[in-house]
């Protein structure tokens, strides 16, 4: 759910994923303009082009559910329904941030909402994962988790031993693998020994999907199902959702050069998530032209407004330095 | 009171906490079936089922993350390494994770993890399996680190460390399993951070914890025949630390002598050592002095360990050494 966004009770489904999607395409945007200005520092992974992976497979979930996932996060965070004025805020790193300022880019955190990070080494985040799912098992809830991570992390140790507990103890995760093809500058090819990454969880004895990354209608439906079998079977899955980022790994890193070409991203660009859907609701005729006007321009304030939130927000007191350090 | 192992007070300890509060839960190698690898956890997997007690793989990086996410979502998780050089394999869970979740977090998350076992060296189990790792914890703000002596402390400061709403690495040792000592029937506990007097005494301050201050007892009976009398004061809580009691009773004796079982460069004497010339200066009569660990990796053969290890006889030449008795 996007808060801010009007008589989004109201709006067809698919329309509703495109809102989001917008959303987090705008957002992101101005996450760059932003960081070009200075005014995000450090490191910035942005999510543009993949954009249906978090919103078809959040939208799926229910809001006891929990959701983790690495540092290319704003995108899950939004998705999740956290407002942009607070992850503007803490991108910016003001006390008015989803994590006070303390976090940044690649530590958000909206525990309301069960958004649980936010991480910044990779791989790192999926045994906690195991946690949260060994949790639910032990509480005896129907709850499930959605780890989210990408395709670069899955021949790191903490992946197997992940997989490995998820399934000798039957937890209800689903590992979602965001395969962008690549690595920061390395694709997977040169990375990992399996090409098709879903049939890692072979070695698991867990089942696995592959699903269109980049349709944000095929991730929806594809994560009903799997949720249900989750869900009431109380056992892992695997999903490989296929998806590309237009931009570099992050605002520090090149969109290409000696690890892909232009041309190979202009290719890409024709998959775009949100063009492909506005083509489709247009078709179905969902989306008139005036609606998607009305749309661009809602979401065009709400992120407006981030900024100015995030602009006119403190930074944290000094006397915050050592709050929070110990509970 | 009736006198009860180390091991068994570290029992008693998981007993009780279990049974007080159903959030907490064991987690580790061995700890079930086996009846835990040292016995810590006899009888535990009978008494409260597999779900509170869980054996794990061999993948210690992974189940102390396993610990981290049950915790961040209020289950009270106390995972067992087997010993601590195993738990280098975890570092990474244990220090970007464990130690930083509740500050990134901007305060949303609390991770009330216990991570506990030997540390230090044992009985010729040579140089991957003896090592003191307290230094590294220690060195990480957000993580407490404890490391008790006696069955007492431990069973009071592990049912504190449960208790804990802070990550805790909790320090054992192999040689003190056995060691029997009066420990209290009644629920109790030990405060995290405040150290304690073992041994009253007015001539030299002896900074020391875990297996080190019955090696420094031992000292101080030999010391006291020669009618010097030590003073020891036993850590029990390594971070933090208790300096307002390490810097009274230095200025008290004067004079201060840590006995760790640290490799020399950066061991947590160090740090006691800098604080006490930092804070306490104008009351030292000689330069703080630190019997360590010899700066090598613990060997096999018998005669190389033992002379790895601060023992009796070297603790008595570095109380007389600040005593400039030679």
């Amino acid at each position: 759910m996007v808060p801010g966004a009007m008589n989004s009770q109201q709006e067809h489904p698919k329309v509703r994923f495109y809102r989001e999607m917008l959303l987090i395409r705008r957002f992101e945007e101005k996450a760059a303009e932003m960081y070009a200005l200075g005014k995000i520092g450090g490191f910035c992974h942005l999510y543009i082009g993949e954009e249906a992976v978090a919103v078809g497979a959040i939208s799926a979930a229910r809001d006891e559910d929990y959701v983790i996932t690495a540092y290319r996060e704003h995108g899950h965070a939004l998705a999740r329904g956290s407002d942009p004025k607070r992850v503007m805020a803490e991108l910016f790193g003001k006390a008015t941030g989803l994590s006070k300022g303390k976090g940044g880019s690649m530590h958000l955190f909206d525990v309301p909402r069960h958004f649980m990070g936010g991480y910044a080494i990779v791989g790192g985040h999926i045994p906690l994962a195991i946690g949260l799912g060994f949790a639910i098992k032990y509480r005896k809830t129907d709850q499930v988790v959605l780890c989210f991570f990408g395709e670069g992390s899955v021949p790191n140790g903490a992946f197997h031993e992940s997989m490995n507990m998820a399934s000798l103890w039957r937890l209800p995760i689903v590992f979602i693998c965001e395969n962008n093809r690549f690595g920061m500058g390395t694709p997977i090819e040169r990375a990992s020994a399996l090409y098709d990454i879903a049939h890692a969880a072979k070695g698991y004895n867990m089942p696995y999907h592959h699903v269109d990354g980049m349709d944000v209608v095929a991730m929806y439906e594809s994560m009903v199902k799997i949720l249900e079998v989750v869900r009431t079977g109380k056992r892992p899955i695997f999903v490989e959702a296929r998806t590309y980022r237009f931009m570099g790994h992050s605002m520090a890193d090149p969109a290409h050069g000696h690890y892909r070409t232009k041309a190979e991203i202009d290719e890409q660009k024709k998959h775009d998530p949100i063009l492909v859907l506005q083509a489709a609701l247009q078709k179905e005729e969902l989306l008139t032209e005036p609606a998607l006007k009305k749309i661009e321009d809602e979401v065009h304030a709400t992120v407006q407004a981030a900024v100015d939130y995030a602009e006119q927000s403190p930074e944290p007191d000094l006397s915050a330095l050592y709050e929070d350090l110990y509970a | 009171m009736p006198k009860v192992s180390y091991r068994d007070a570290l029992n008693q300890a998981l007993r009780e906490e279990m049974s007080r509060d159903d959030r907490v839960f064991l987690m580790g190698e061995e700890v079930g079936f086996y009846q835990g690898a040292f016995k810590v956890s006899k009888g535990l997997l009978e008494e409260f089922g597999p779900m509170r007690v869980v054996d794990t793989p061999i993948t210690e990086g992974g189940f102390t993350g396993v610990g981290i996410g049950a915790a961040m979502v209020g289950l009270r998780p106390v995972v067992e390494v087997m010993t601590f050089n195993f738990a280098i394999q975890a570092m990474d869970q244990i220090i970007n994770n464990a130690a930083k979740i509740h500050q990134m977090s901007g305060g949303q998350l609390k991770v009330p993890l216990v991570v506990r076992g030997p540390g230090y060296a044992a009985n010729r189990v040579a140089a991957q399996h003896s090592q003191a790792l307290d230094p590294f914890f220690c060195y990480v703000p957000g993580l407490k680190v404890v490391s008790p002596s006696t069955p007492s402390d431990a069973k009071g400061l592990l049912k504190s460390a449960i208790r804990d709403d802070n990550p805790v690495i909790f320090i054992e040792a192999q040689l003190l399993y056995p060691l029997m000592g009066e420990v209290p029937q009644e629920d109790y506990t030990t405060p995290i951070g405040k150290g304690e007097i073992k041994r009253p005494g007015s001539d030299v301050t002896i900074i020391t914890w875990s297996k080190m201050v019955h090696i420094s007892l031992e000292a101080a009976g030999a010391l006291a025949a020669e009618g010097i009398e030590a003073e020891i004061v036993d850590l029990r809580t390594l971070r933090p630390l208790d300096l307002p009691l390490i810097l009274e009773s230095v200025r008290k004796t004067g004079r201060a002598v840590i006995v760790e079982e640290q490799w020399p460069y950066g061991g947590v004497g160090a740090e006691v050592a800098y604080q006490i010339q930092h804070e306490a200066f104008d009351a030292l009569d000689a330069p703080a002095e630190r019997v360590t660990s010899e700066d090598v990796s613990v060997a096999y053969a018998k005669n190389l360990e033992k002379a790895c290890i601060p023992d009796p006889a070297k603790v008595i030449k570095g109380v007389k050494k600040v005593l400039y008795q030679n």
